[in-house]
């Protein structure tokens, strides 16, 4: 952090003087203070909350079976017996949305952690070792970067999912499908990234600090390098849950995603779509799902974004 | 600047020929055969389909297999589609119109709306009008075409009944009937689309906007006294607009992924949903074609966004 003397002529924040006084301005805690300030953001994370909370403990509350045929109650609108209404079989779509909510969202985190993690390996490695490896590695990023991407994912979701069915069951197999093919091919912008951070940083006093001290390359990169590039990381990590979440309700939607027993938000569209004028409640409450949580994801990345920035004016 | 572009020219080669590995690998590896339709129907004897197989040459090794696709791929003999059993050049080339047509329109439709609303957005940076025009444009981003799609049949189709939602490719009216059922139809995809673009084009507007407008040279145009106006659009805009022109090249093939959906939630009959079928029905050449089309469109857009930054921006040299 900036010196405590030769300072003073500049305006200091009253979080930044509290916490000079108090001796510690932790990054973490000027962040959060940071994130706060962004009131869209605050906002995104508190729906997201509720979502949350709302798709891994509602069906423990609500008790409804996702998949009770009832044909007497086909495509009602929303009543005290169905808050959400019913499908084409009468099934409950609240029920069907709260765990087809899990599912959507377990989706967009775990290809989210995939891409990060293939991203961010490849660009470190490429980053640190430079030379032809990161000759290598490059070429082989820009070549991802110019496949099309959802042609090539409903290629690979159409061929790959019967063999993974078989192999890890109906739910685990299109689950495993949906995640690493999605993450597969979003590590890209990633990979860019951190091996950008990488050149900029192996460059500084404090790796050549740590390098001079004796540090081995692994703990250079684990201890001083990777923590200082990780907020631009977490930026691309969150817009990339809000597009895994697309991607996978894409795919749904056109029908090459989750077979109708998983109701994911998209599958749930999908099937809607055909019956959308005696029963417009059935496509309009998972699309206003999904809309919801990537836009609260987009405001809370942007948020982080204004927060993590350390070029940012402290204000 | 010729050898520049000659050089870039010979470099999409092996960029293409890559794609086309990783594409024909993909399917090389994959569980099901191709040619399983012929299996599974009743009325072709084995045999038959052991020389059919032999014919097409199916049972070769696959570098092989590679080699003699790829360069037919390159003569532009694109094999028989499985399903229609007509050439799938010809097929690709009937669907292409109309998907050009409608993304072509939808592109111009989010330009008209994102030109004039970034422009004025980062001229009056945080007024009112800029926090409603961002606000929009974020929610524009984050809504997905395909319940975009939906809530416009929902209001346009359904609700109001002014407009067809199903896209027909056979209308039989003629003269100004036939331009005017035409453009009915094609108003819901081209919106949908075109907002979808607008929306994150006006983002890079602004932000393009912003970055000029705070120039010196900008001060120097205001001080001499030139009206707003003039500043604005004849030295603001057009430096403004470079990077903007560039994102916008490099954002085509991103719109061919929407024009996917779209077509598929209007049965618009154009390349993305010819996609779609193709998967359904295990029409291997056929989606292996669109696939490469599609490669091959992003590579010639990252080319023609390198070559357009260039002409326009005097300052970026060629080497």
């Amino acid at each position: 952090m900036t010196p405590p003397n030769g300072v003073a002529s500049e305006a200091v924040s009253p979080a930044v003087a509290r916490a000079r006084v108090r001796g510690t301005t932790s990054m973490r805690s000027e962040a959060w203070r940071r994130f706060r300030k962004h009131r869209l953001a605050s906002v995104g994370a508190a729906i997201l909350v509720v979502m949350v909370i709302a798709v891994v403990a509602g069906p423990f509350v609500y008790r409804v079976p996702i998949d009770e045929i009832d044909f007497k109650a086909k495509l009602k609108a929303p009543s005290w017996a169905h808050p959400l209404g019913t499908d084409d079989l009468g099934q409950d779509l609240l029920a069907r949305m709260l765990y087809g909510g899990r599912i959507s969202l377990a989706v967009g985190v775990v290809a989210m952690l995939i891409a990060i993690t293939a991203g961010t390996m490849i660009g470190a490695i490429a980053g640190q070792l430079g030379g032809s490896v990161d000759h290598v590695l490059m070429r082989f990023t820009d070549l991802f970067l110019s496949l099309p991407q959802l042609p090539l994912l409903l290629l690979l979701a159409y061929l790959f999912r019967d063999a993974l069915k078989k192999a890890l069951g109906a739910e685990m197999g299109v689950f495993m499908l949906m995640v690493v093919v999605i993450g597969g091919l979003r590590w890209m912008p990633v990979a860019r990234l951190v091996r950008a951070q990488f050149l900029s940083l192996r460059e500084k006093e404090f790796v050549e600090a740590a390098r001079g001290l004796g540090a081995a390359p692994l703990r250079q990169v684990i201890r001083h390098i990777l923590p200082n590039a990780v907020g631009p990381v977490i930026v691309a990590a969150t817009i990339d849950v809000a597009a895994a979440i697309l991607a996978e309700s894409s795919l749904s939607f056109l029908g090459l995603g989750f077979p109708p027993d998983i109701p994911t938000w998209g599958r749930i569209l999908f099937d809607a779509k055909d019956n959308l004028d005696f029963a417009p409640h059935w496509a309009i409450f998972p699309g206003t799902a999904i809309f919801l949580t990537v836009l609260s994801i987009n405001y809370i990345g942007d948020g982080l974004r204004d927060a993590l920035d350390p070029r940012k004016v402290l204000s | 600047m010729s050898k520049y572009l000659l050089r870039r020219v010979l470099i999409m080669i092996p960029v293409l020929a890559g794609i086309s590995l990783v594409l024909f690998t993909v399917l090389a590896l994959a569980p099901g055969d191709p040619f399983e339709e012929l299996a599974t129907n009743p009325n072709v004897p084995p045999e038959v389909r052991a020389n059919l197989r032999h014919q097409f040459g199916l049972d070769d090794p696959i570098p092989i297999r590679y080699a003699r696709w790829f360069t037919s791929m390159l003569k532009g003999d694109w094999g028989f589609s499985f399903v229609s059993r007509i050439n799938v050049g010809t097929l690709i080339l009937q669907r292409l119109p109309t998907t050009l047509w409608v993304l072509g329109l939808a592109q111009f439709l989010g330009l008209l709306v994102a030109l004039p609303v970034g422009i004025y957005a980062a001229m009056r940076p945080y007024s009112l009008f800029d926090q409603i025009a961002t606000t929009f444009a974020f929610v524009g981003f984050s809504l997905p075409t395909f319940f975009t799609g939906i809530l416009f049949i929902l209001f346009f189709s359904i609700y109001l009944d002014w407009l067809p939602f199903i896209y027909r490719a056979d209308i039989s009216a003629t003269g100004w009937r036939w331009y005017w059922e035409n453009a009915r139809q094609a108003a819901m995809p081209v919106a949908v689309l075109g907002l979808a673009q607008g929306a994150s084009m006006t983002r890079f507007v602004r932000s393009a906007m912003l970055e000029v407008i705070r120039l010196d040279y900008i001060n120097t145009a205001r001080a001499k006294g030139l009206t707003e106006k003039v500043t604005i659009l004849k030295h603001a805009v057009r430096n403004a607009l470079i990077p903007v022109v560039t994102l916008v090249a490099l954002q085509i093939p991103g719109i061919f992924t929407g024009a996917v959906i779209t077509e598929q939630i209007f049965r618009v009959p154009g390349i993305g949903s010819l996609l779609i079928t193709s998967i359904l029905a295990n029409d291997t050449p056929v989606i292996m074609a669109i696939t490469f089309v599609f490669s091959c469109l992003v590579v010639l857009f990252n080319l023609v966004a390198d070559l357009l930054y260039g002409w326009l921006d005097p300052r970026i040299s060629f080497r």
